[in-house]
C-alpha cells in the first residue's frame, strides 16, 4: 500500500510542478490542486498506515494495541478544507484576470514587471 | 485568557462590520474601534510577558502536546504590539484615503481578518496551526489585493496567488514529514522530541522544506519575485499593511523555527541562511537602483531589508538574533511609513512615476521633512532608528569574524542611501516637468489631518527609537536571549513533563 502511494505521491508532485511552470492559466491552477493533493498523501503516508485497527479506545478505557493515529486524518481534512477555498478563489481570479486582461497567456502578463 | 484576544478581537469585530456590509460609514468607526482595541490589548499583553517572560494557553484545556497551544515570548508579544500599531495607522490613513467602492465591498472586515491571521501566527504555539493561520492570513491578502479589479492588480495578484500557494503546498509537506519524524506538532514538543528521532539527515532535509517554504512568504532570494509584481499595485494603504507585516510573519517564522526546532544541525542550515541573507540584500537593493516607480523602488528595498534580517539569523549568536529583532522592529515602522508618504505623494500628483513628479519640497516642505524621517533611517543615519539596526548586525558579524557579510551589508546600506537619494532628487527636489499638474492636497483639514497623522506618529516613533535607544535594545536584547534558550520556552509549554 505504501509502495503505490509513494508513486503515486512522486507522479503528483511532478505533473503538478510541471503544470504550474505552463502558460495556461488553466494548467497553472490544475498543478496547484496537484500539489495539494500530493501533500495530502504525503501526510497521509507519513502518518504510518495501519491496517484494520481502528482509533477508538475499548469499552474498558483501556488501549487496543496497534492502535491507527487519528491524527492525520484530521490534519488532511483541515488542509482538504483549505485547500478547496483557495482553489476556488484562485479559478475565480484567473477568470477575473482573463475577463481584464483578455489573456490566458502568463508570458503576457508583463506589464507590473516592465520598467 | 489574554493570549487569545489579539486573535478573537479582530474576529468579533470583522463578524461585526460584515453585518453592516456596504455601510461604509459604520465600517470605518467599528474598524477605528477595533484597532483601538486590538492596541490596548496588544499594550496589556506586552507588559504582561515582560511581567511573567513567557504566558501560555492550552486552547479547550487540552494539555500540551495534545492541544492546540498559544504562547507569548518577549518576541511574539512585540510582533503583536507592532501589527496592532500598524494596524491602527492603516485605519486612520484608510479614512482619508480609501475609495468608496473599495469600503463598500468589505475592505475594513478583510482587513480586520487579516490583522487576525497575522496575531494568530505570531501567538500559536502549533506548527499545523501556523499553517492554518498563514492561510488565514494569505487569503484575506489575496482578497484585499485583487479588491478593485484593475488590470494591475489582478496580474501581481496571479504571480502573488501562484507563488504563495506553492509556499503553502510546501510547509503542508514539511509539516507532515515533521509529524512522521516526532510524531507531535508542537512546537515545544518537537524541539524536544526531534533530536530523539534520531534522524540527522532526515531533519535537515525537512528543515530545507520549511526554509523555501517560509523563504518564499519572507521574499527572499530567489524566491522573491512575486513581490515586486504585486505590492506596487494596491491602493497606498493596502500596501503598506503589505510591506510592513506580511513578509515579516515570513521572517518571524524562519527565527522561530531556526531557533527552536532546527537547531541541531546549525553548521549547514544558518550557513545557508547567511549565504541567502547576502543575495538577497545585495539583489534587491540593485533591483531597486533600476526602478524610476516611487512604490516599486521601495517593494524591492523591502527584499534588501529582509537581507539583513535573516542575517541575524544566519549569524546565529545572541548579538546578531537581538539585532535581527531590532531591524524588525526598526523596519516593520519605516517601510510602512514610506508606503503611507508614497499615498499621500499619489493623492497630490495622481502619479507614482518619479519622472513625472517633481517640486513637492517647494510646495509641501512638511512632506518631505516627514519622508526624510523614515527614508534616511532605512538607509541607515545617525542618529535614526536603522542606525543603531545595522550597528547591532555589522557589530555581531564583526565578532564572529564574518566579514564577508559585513561587507555585504555596509556596501548595501551606501546604495539604500542612493536609492533614497534617487527618490529625494527626483519627486522632492527638482523642478516639476508640468507646473500644472501640481495641485494642493484635495480634501478637507479633518481629511488632511487623517492623513498626515499616521505618518507623523510613525516618524515619531522612528525618532524615539533612534534618540531613546537603550530600552529598545535591552528588549530586543533579552528576546534573543529567551530564542537562544529554547528550555525556558519548552518548560513554560510543557510543564516538568520528562
Amino acid at each position: 500500500m505504501e509502495f503505490i502511494l509513494i508513486i503515486l505521491i512522486g507522479v503528483l508532485y511532478t505533473a503538478g510542478l510541471y503544470m504550474i511552470m505552463r502558460r495556461s492559466f488553466v494548467k497553472v491552477i490544475i498543478g496547484l490542486i496537484f500539489l495539494g493533493h500530493a501533500a495530502n498523501l504525503l501526510i497521509f503516508t507519513v502518518g504510518r498506515i495501519t491496517q484494520g485497527s481502528p482509533a477508538f479506545i475499548n469499552a474498558d478505557g483501556s488501549i487496543p494495541s496497534p492502535v491507527a493515529d487519528p491524527l492525520p486524518q484530521a490534519l488532511i481534512l483541515t488542509a482538504i478544507v483549505i485547500g478547496f477555498g483557495v482553489q476556488a478563489f484562485a479559478i475565480v481570479l484567473f477568470k477575473r484576470a482573463y475577463q481584464t486582461v483578455g489573456t490566458d497567456d502568463l508570458d503576457e502578463m508583463k506589464k507590473t514587471d516592465e520598467l | 485568557m489574554l493570549l487569545a484576544l489579539p486573535i478573537i478581537s479582530p474576529l468579533f469585530f470583522g463578524i461585526l462590520m460584515i453585518l453592516f456590509w456596504k455601510n461604509f460609514r459604520a465600517n470605518r468607526i467599528i474598524n477605528l474601534i477595533a484597532s483601538i482595541v486590538s492596541l490596548t490589548i496588544a499594550i496589556i499583553l506586552i507588559a504582561e510577558v515582560i511581567d511573567v517572560r513567557i504566558l501560555t494557553l492550552h486552547m479547550g484545556n487540552w494539555q500540551a502536546p495534545f492541544g492546540i497551544t498559544l504562547v507569548a515570548d518577549l518576541f511574539s508579544a512585540v510582533m503583536v504590539l507592532i501589527s496592532a500599531v500598524i494596524g491602527f495607522t492603516t485605519a486612520i490613513y484608510s479614512l482619508a484615503t480609501m475609495d468608496e467602492d473599495r469600503e463598500k465591498f468589505g475592505f475594513y472586515p478583510l482587513l480586520q481578518i487579516l490583522l487576525m491571521g497575522i496575531n494568530g501566527a505570531f501567538l500559536t504555539g502549533d506548527i499545523f496551526n501556523l499553517y492554518v493561520w498563514f492561510e488565514v492570513m494569505l487569503i484575506s491578502s489575496f482578497v484585499l489585493l485583487s479588491l478593485g479589479g484593475k488590470r494591475d492588480q489582478l496580474e501581481g495578484a496571479i504571480k502573488y496567488v501562484t507563488l504563495n500557494l506553492l509556499s503553502s503546498a510546501l510547509f503542508l509537506a514539511g509539516v507532515g514529514i515533521l509529524y512522521g519524524l516526532a510524531g507531535t506538532l508542537n512546537m515545544a514538543d518537537l524541539a524536544r522530541k526531534l533530536p530523539l528521532s534520531n534522524q540527522p539527515e532526515m531533519t535537515t532535509v525537512v528543515s530545507m522544506l520549511f526554509l523555501v517554504a517560509f523563504g518564499i512568504k519572507s521574499a527572499v532570494f530567489p524566491l522573491y519575485f512575486w513581490l515586486p509584481a504585486s505590492y506596487h499595485t494596491p491602493p497606498a494603504a493596502v500596501s503598506a499593511i503589505f510591506a510592513g507585516l506580511l513578509t515579516k510573519v515570513g521572517v518571524y517564522a524562519l527565527i522561530r523555527v531556526f531557533t527552536l526546532i532546527f537547531t541541531t544541525d546549525s553548521e549547514l542550515t544558518h550557513t545557508v541562511i547567511l549565504v541567502i541573507a547576502g543575495f538577497t540584500m545585495v539583489t534587491g537593493v540593485l533591483g531597486a537602483a533600476s526602478q524610476m516607480d516611487f512604490r516599486r523602488i521601495l517593494s524591492f528595498h523591502i527584499i534588501s531589508q529582509i537581507g539583513y534580517m535573516i542575517m541575524g539569523l544566519g549569524l546565529f549568536s545572541p548579538l546578531a538574533i537581538a539585532g535581527g529583532i531590532f531591524y524588525i522592529i526598526h523596519h516593520i515602522i519605516v517601510k510602512t511609513n514610506l508606503f503611507l508618504v508614497s499615498g499621500v505623494v499619489n493623492k497630490i500628483s495622481g502619479t507614482y512615476d518619479l519622472k513625472k513628479l517633481g517640486s513637492l519640497y517647494k510646495l509641501y516642505p512638511l512632506l518631505g521633512l516627514l519622508f526624510l524621517v523614515p527614508a534616511l533611517s532605512l538607509a541607515g543615519i545617525p542618529p535614526l532608528s536603522g542606525f543603531w539596526a545595522k550597528f547591532i548586525l555589522i557589530k555581531a558579524g564583526l565578532e564572529l569574524g564574518e566579514f564577508a557579510i559585513v561587507a555585504v551589508s555596509l556596501f548595501v546600506g551606501l546604495l539604500t542611501l542612493y536609492s533614497m537619494t534617487k527618490i529625494w532628487n527626483e519627486a522632492f527636489w527638482k523642478d516639476a516637468v508640468d507646473e500644472q499638474d501640481i495641485i494642493s492636497i484635495p480634501g478637507t483639514l479633518s481629511q488632511k489631518i487623517l492623513l498626515f497623522l499616521p505618518i507623523v506618529f510613525l516618524g515619531l516613533i522612528t525618532i524615539t527609537i533612534g534618540f531613546y535607544v537603550e530600552p529598545f535594545w535591552n528588549f530586543a536584547n533579552d528576546a534573543a536571549n529567551q530564542l537562544l534558550n529554547p528550555e525556558f520556552y519548552i518548560k513554560a509549554v510543557l510543564g516538568n513533563v520528562r
